[in-house]
């Protein structure tokens, strides 16, 4: 239960606006709200990443994805990090917890949420719409786009027109076997929408090829939102905290947020006032301090009048589909993605289920996770033959991944887990995920047709992944947006139904997922918000 | 949920270890490349255990009890059948200890080498990485519009 303002415990001075996480959406929203000239202050729990700490700087660079640079927070286990029990779901929960948020760790496929995916109720019959669509948040994919500084090509058939800031990654070698098969099929594909610099863009240098975006870009190539929306936004006078872990939300008897309990870098614990809550702490991160936020007047969690918050959790399973050709590919050389196929997104029922999916091509892979997985996969064996069978292996693989769109269900949820707690006390989250039906015959379908694609680029020994699946670290849902209080926790610009002054931003406001990577509509979505709250400033609250 | 104590093996455990670690990856003369009991690489992977340290551990008394008693007394035959079976098994164990072994095997300047690749970090020199055959977009162009929207299919 939340405590109550306290005069023992240290309080900060009044701000204006307080923003809870620095991520993908806590950074946008910061930079956009920054022009109002009000007193803007972030908390967010991990510290600034150097770049010379980025495990591309070292020699154990593969090694470090298994340790601190491990995408899943259970495995780092640093001390910004919480624990997540996700014991009771296939899908593991991958994040990073540190300025910049998951976009620290991100691979950066930056594509867009496509027309039809906020729309999936009227046109196929299942979930809900979104309260807004894709044409309220095309200016703003526009302003986010030269934000972050976007490589493409325009002209992708597959999506309204619209114009990447860049040229695109090359194609390499591993692109061009792609494109050679997927055209004799007769199916789509174009080069990827990434957000990583393929010239020198807003002062930052270009890619070098270095090939491990994933776990930080030691080059400062990649769009993570600690070197484009926030040295900008602390520019323009926004207080960036860190190491500040926020416990909960305060309410007052008006039944408005009066701002958060948080622990300082030295652990003491905190009240900040704030005549406005924003929340862009992720899909697990947001519910998580919803419900550690409950109080007598909100005894099922804070803003949770609809008993939706947590609930609907998306994950976007994500099966990847492996093979292997004669002669030598791009490998570990290149930024990770080069090109998506967009022929099975759209509906068709013939197909035995509803929406669709991406086929994320990918490049290859460095020499330890070659062995590592190929170990794991049953490919590479122990022993004698150890060197010959690694050596038809090494830089020769293809991969395509298949980025379903697994629709809301309200069992698939984050709740508080009763005894797992971080190291500050505080309840750590408990997920339980299924895939649903849907999605299973959605998966088959795309492992069979990347299959068919590696087939034609010539490619053997392939295999795909059911149960060892890619943890994306999409985190979608579970505060959905829209406009029946009932059945929403948000309305359609963001604001609490139930708390006036209390907003959130991040993906858990997603009503459903698309078969896209989120992090592009997740920071159009937040500048969207930001611009209407800046429309709405003298009748915020009404 | 993961444990993640350091863990230091006792000198018993490293001679497993290190014997364990020549059968999963030796020596080959064939690839210039050494095994995983090399000197050098052994010491990184003890050096470098981390998260894996209890994973390992519980590895190498599993191996033990397969061979009802020490690893380490068995003749050459007989250890590389035992540490097979050891390695057929889909436990988490044997996954952290493939990853132990492989991660730091993978990174040696000698191996390095022997797959034609600099012995150096990616960082800062980078890689270079050819444009491909930009001409096979030809056939993706002049497609019709694929995205749908309220008002359906084509423009
Ligand atoms: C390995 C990996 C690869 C990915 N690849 C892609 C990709 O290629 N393309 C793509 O579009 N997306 C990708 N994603 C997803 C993308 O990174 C996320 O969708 C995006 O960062 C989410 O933005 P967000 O603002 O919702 O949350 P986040 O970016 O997760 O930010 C939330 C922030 O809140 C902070 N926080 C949470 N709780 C508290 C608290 N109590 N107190 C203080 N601070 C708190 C966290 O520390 C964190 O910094 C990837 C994610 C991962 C993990
Ligand atoms: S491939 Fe490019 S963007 Fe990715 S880490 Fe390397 S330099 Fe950075």
């Amino acid at each position: 239960m939340a405590a109550e303002a306290n005069a023992s415990r240290p309080t900060d001075e009044m701000v204006d606006v307080l923003i809870i996480g620095s991520g993908a959406s806590g950074a946008a929203v910061a930079w956009s709200l920054a022009e109002t000239r009000m007193r803007i202050h972030c908390l967010e729990q991990g510290d600034w990443v150097k770049p010379t700490d980025y495990p591309t700087n070292g020699r154990d660079w593969e090694a470090r994805r298994f340790s601190d640079a491990d995408i899943r927070p259970n495995r780092r286990g640093l001390p910004a990090d919480y624990p997540v029990n996700d014991d009771n779901s296939l899908m593991k929960v991958a994040n990073y917890n540190a300025v910049g948020g998951a976009t620290v760790h991100y691979t950066a496929h930056f594509p867009r949420m496509h027309p039809s995916d906020f729309k999936v109720k009227t046109l196929d019959g299942v979930a809900d719409d979104w309260p807004i669509d894709y044409w309220a948040l095309e200016p703003y994919f526009t302003e986010n786009d030269r934000v972050m500084g976007v490589a493409g090509l325009a002209g992708d058939p597959s999506y309204p027109p619209h114009a990447p800031t860049m040229p695109p990654v090359p194609l390499g070698k591993t692109g061009t076997r792609y494109a050679q098969a997927t055209n004799k099929l007769g199916w789509h594909w174009w080069p990827s929408e990434v957000a990583v610099n393929t010239v020198e863009y807003d002062g930052r240098a270009a890619c070098i090829n270095l090939g491990n975006c994933t776990p930080g870009c030691a080059q400062g190539a990649k769009a993570s939102v600690d070197v484009t929306y926030w040295p900008e936004a602390i520019r323009a006078g926004v207080e960036l905290r860190t190491n500040c872990r926020v416990r909960e939300i305060l309410t007052n008897a008006e039944g408005m947020a009066s701002g958060v309990i948080y622990y300082d870098p030295d652990g003491v614990e905190r009240f900040q006032p704030a005549e406005v809550v924003i929340l862009a702490a992720n899909g697990v991160g947001t519910p998580r301090l919803l419900l550690n936020s409950a109080s007598a007047r909100f005894p099922d969690g804070l803003a949770n009048s609809s008993g939706l918050v947590g609930r609907n959790l998306m994950l976007h399973p994500w099966p990847v589909v492996t093979g292997y050709v004669d002669d030598e590919m791009d490998g570990d050389r290149g930024p990770q993605t080069v090109m998506w196929g967009k022929e099975f997104y759209e509906t068709d029922r013939t197909r035995g289920f509803v929406r669709g999916y991406t086929l994320q091509y990918a490049r290859g892979t460095g020499p330890v996770n070659e062995a590592v997985s190929s170990m794991a996969a049953g490919r590479l064996p122990w022993g004698r033959n150890h060197h010959r069978t690694y050596r038809t292996l090494y830089h020769r693989r293809l991969q395509i991944g298949v980025a379903c769109e697994d629709l809301p269900e309200a069992h698939n949820r984050v709740t508080l887990d009763p005894l797992l707690q971080d190291s500050h006390g505080i309840p750590a989250p408990k997920i339980d995920y299924t895939i649903s039906e849907n999605t299973k015959a959605m998966m088959e379908h795309g492992i069979a047709r990347a299959t068919e694609i590696l087939e034609a680029a010539g490619a053997k020994d392939i295999s795909a992944s059911r149960t060892v699946l890619n943890y994306p670290g999409h985190l979608l849902g579970t505060a959905r947006m829209g406009t029946d209080p009932g059945r929403s926790v948000v309305n359609e610009w963001g604001r609490s139904h139930d708390v006036k002054n209390l907003f959130i931003v991040d993906g858990s406001i997603w009503v459903t997922s698309g078969g896209v990577n989120p992090t592009s509509t997740i920071q159009a979505l937040a500048l969207y918000i930001a611009n209407q709250m800046k429309q709405r400033l003298a009748n915020l609250f009404d | 949920m993961q444990t993640n104590l350091p863990v230091t093996l006792t000198e018993l455990e490293l001679r497993s270890f290190r014997r364990l670690a020549g059968i999963m990856v030796p020596a080959s003369a064939e690839f210039h490349v050494p095994g995983a009991d090399d000197a050098a690489i052994f010491d990184d992977i003890v050096r470098s255990l981390g998260r894996d340290g209890l994973a390992v551990r519980q590895a190498l008394a599993a191996l033990d009890e397969l061979c009802n008693g020490s690893f380490c007394d068995l003749n050459a035959g007989q250890a590389e059948a035992a540490a097979m079976t050891l390695l057929a098994r889909s436990e988490p164990m044997i996954t952290a200890l493939g990853r132990a072994v492989l991660q730091c095997y993978y990174r040696d300047d000698r191996v390095f080498r022997a797959l034609g690749r600099e012995a150096r970090p990616p960082f800062p020199l980078g890689h270079e990485l050819e444009q491909g055959d930009w001409s096979l977009l030809d056939a993706q162009c002049g497609r019709p519009r694929m995205w749908r929207d309220l008002d359906g299919y084509g423009g």
